[in-house]
């Protein structure tokens, strides 16, 4: 690593410091740092799908399984194995936020895990299938995850899971989406990465260039996964409480949108929808009741009239701005 | 055994009406190479239209709740109002996006569906609303323990007539003709003089009446009408087509009657709580195993 990347690092966590520390404050209202934690998770859901939709090509209609994976698992961690843990190892004995973030930390992991296992699980049997199969397969797949909670009493069952201790913030959420965004940037320019965007262009011909098919969609599929998983782990210490209804289909499609509308193989048209579909529903409270029904009906519209997406496969950098800004210096 | 049996009985009821709405996705699939998601939500709107036109006829003073003629009105009516929506659908949504990519056609399905949805909790409010009691329950048959009320002879006689109509059409009408030669190849049709749109709007119509059908049927046994009650039973339906074989006519019947017979025997000897578990499990093995379904020819996807 070099020394510009650590110095880059090193301002991102600082101004993600400053801004928890305004935050904790008080000086913003809590209800505006609440839409900017969800717009974090948003963030995290919809870039990590676009690996395996927009990158991949490989139309999933599951992930809220994965969120759901990574949620409960890491629940179910901090609430039961967490204080015999915190005992052996005397956390303890550690100021609270300390011990907090060690817990955060460990369930975080627990999370990533158990949804990156459950899409190695669903990943490895679906991938053989191609198109309409495969987005059906996934889609019972995420069906059934939520059906297996709803019925797992350790968890709450239909009731929902409370009682989780609360220890992410908008540091935790905000770094975790950065990061989100920073391997799915770093991926889609890697050799893994443009080996994925032969297999969306076309599987047959990457298969007979050489490139192993299966393996390089079932690595995006898990990545995805584990991605998911890992904001879900983060959600569940949020909000403290988890119900099997807010990880079912309707979710799944949700994330969807935000991909597609951000343009299918565009990581910062992702960040962007995401960000957009978090606010906009909150924008217009008022609306409350319409919003689904402008959501569905944005979709439908964006797929008659640009069905690329707002961004296509375009990224937004300095560099891409920088570009178009010369390209249009030089006509006439 | 005699629980059993009763048990298949009631399957086979729940299985015929799953039939009916698997008929829409299937012939939608065979024709356009798209899942249709907004099927389930059709079949909402035709519980809807018959609940409404249920109520007007009963207002105007026929006696809908008990003459089986009125009731059959009332269902006819329910699938020309869904009938028109699945018409519209297809002219509005899915037909501009006819030489689209599949995914594009897949998400906009997905759009219709969950626009509708949402359109039926604005306009019909979210709480469930209660059907009318078309036809009074009474048992007409009885062999042991195991009974069969006029109810569940209704769901299976109406299905069967209509499954019936449909081969009709299909195999001995020149519109059945030109469906299915859409269905094996769109170009050549149209080569054919076959006017694709057209057919492809029929195909539309007669599986969003059919599901219709099948919503006021189910409302006979299950007079709840809510706007997500689409969901389960589009998504069951749909497996049962998979199940069936996309595509496949039979097939769709056959994995009707399967799905259904599964989801009373889980709830029956196993934990209702897996009851919506169940159909995917299946489906998943189905995928796995036999992408093609039962009954499905094996087709190289192109893509």
């Amino acid at each position: 690593m070099d020394l510009a990347r650590i110095l880059r690092f090193a301002a991102v966590i600082t101004l993600l410091l400053a801004l928890q520390a305004l935050f904790a404050s008080g000086l913003v209202n809590p209800y505006y740092v609440r839409v900017l934690i969800l717009c974090c998770f948003s963030v995290m859901l919809a870039v990590s799908l676009n690996i395996i939709i927009g990158h991949a090509g490989q139309f999933s209609i599951g992930h809220a399984g994965f969120y759901a994976v990574g949620a409960y698992s890491a629940g179910a961690f901090t609430v039961y194995a967490g204080p015999p843990i915190g005992q052996a190892l005397g956390l303890d004995r550690l100021p609270v936020w300390l011990e907090g973030t060690a817990f955060l930390m460990g369930a975080v992991c627990v999370g990533t895990v158990f949804a990156a296992l459950a899409g190695l699980a669903v990943g490895l049997p679906s991938l053989r299938l191609r198109g309409d199969y495969l987005a059906i397969a996934t889609l019972g797949f995420g069906e059934m995850i939520r059906v297996v909670i709803q019925n797992v009493e350790a968890v709450g069952g239909p009731r929902g899971f409370s009682g989780i201790p609360i220890y992410s913030s908008f540091f935790w959420a905000a770094l975790f989406a950065v990061t989100t965004v920073w391997i799915a940037r770093n991926l889609a320019r890697s050799r893994h990465g443009r080996a994925l965007l032969a297999i969306r262009e076309d599987e047959t011909a990457a298969s007979v260039l050489g490139i192993n098919v299966t393996k390089h969609k079932v690595a995006a599929f898990v990545l995805s996964s584990a991605l998911a998983g890992c904001a879900g782990a983060l959600y569940a210490h949020y909000e403290g409480y988890l119900e099997p209804r807010s990880f079912d289909f309707i979710r799944s499609i949700e994330i969807i949108i935000m991909v597609v509308i951000g343009g299918m193989g565009s990581t910062t048209g992702a960040v962007i929808a995401a960000v957009i579909l978090t606010l906009v529903p909150e924008l217009l409270r008022g609306l409350a009741e319409y919003r689904m029904v402008i959501y569905s009906a944005l979709l439908i519209l964006f797929m008659l009239v640009r069905p690329q997406g707002l961004f296509g496969t375009w990224e937004l950098s300095w560099e891409t701005l920088r570009a178009r800004w010369e390209k249009r210096r030089e006509r006439p | 055994m005699q629980e059993f049996l009763q048990q298949l009985v009631n399957g086979l009821v729940w299985g015929s009406a799953y039939a009916l709405i698997a008929l829409g996705y299937t012939m939608v699939y065979g024709i356009l190479r798209l899942i249709n998601f907004a099927h389930g939500d059709v079949y909402m709107m035709g519980a809807y239209s018959a609940l409404f036109i249920s109520g007007w006829l009963t207002a105007a003073g026929a006696p809908v709740a008990q003459s089986p003629l009125w009731a059959m009105v009332a269902m006819l009516g329910a699938m020309a109002a869904a009938g028109l929506l699945g018409f519209l659908i297809e002219r509005l949504a899915y037909r501009p996006l006819r030489a689209a990519p599949r995914l594009t056609l897949l998400i906009t399905a997905i759009g219709v569906s969950l626009f509708l949805q949402n359109v039926a909790q604005l306009a019909f409010g979210s709480e469930p609303r209660s059907f009318p009691e078309l036809i009074p329950s009474s048992t007409i048959l009885q062999v042991g323990s195991i009974t069969l009320s006029n109810q569940q002879a209704i769901i299976i006689a109406v299905s069967v007539v209509l499954a019936l109509a449909l081969q009709v059409i299909v195999h001995r009408t020149s519109i059945g003709r030109a469906m299915r030669a859409v269905s094996y190849d769109r170009e050549a049709a149209a080569l054919m003089g076959i006017s694709v749109n057209r057919v492809i709007s029929f195909t539309f119509v007669l599986g969003s009446a059919l599901a219709a059908a099948a919503a006021t049927l189910i409302a006979l046994n299950n007079p709840l009408v809510t706007p997500t009650m689409g969901v389960q039973p589009g998504l069951k339906a749909f497996v049962a087509a998979v199940l069936g074989g996309i595509g496949n006519i039979y097939g769709a019947m056959a994995g009707g009657l399967v799905m259904g017979v599964a989801e009373v025997m889980i709830v029956g000897y196993g934990s209702s709580g897996y009851r919506d578990g169940i159909v995917f499990a299946i489906l998943i093995v189905v995928l796995l195993v036999r992408p093609t379904g039962l009954f499905g020819s094996p087709v190289t996807e192109r893509a």
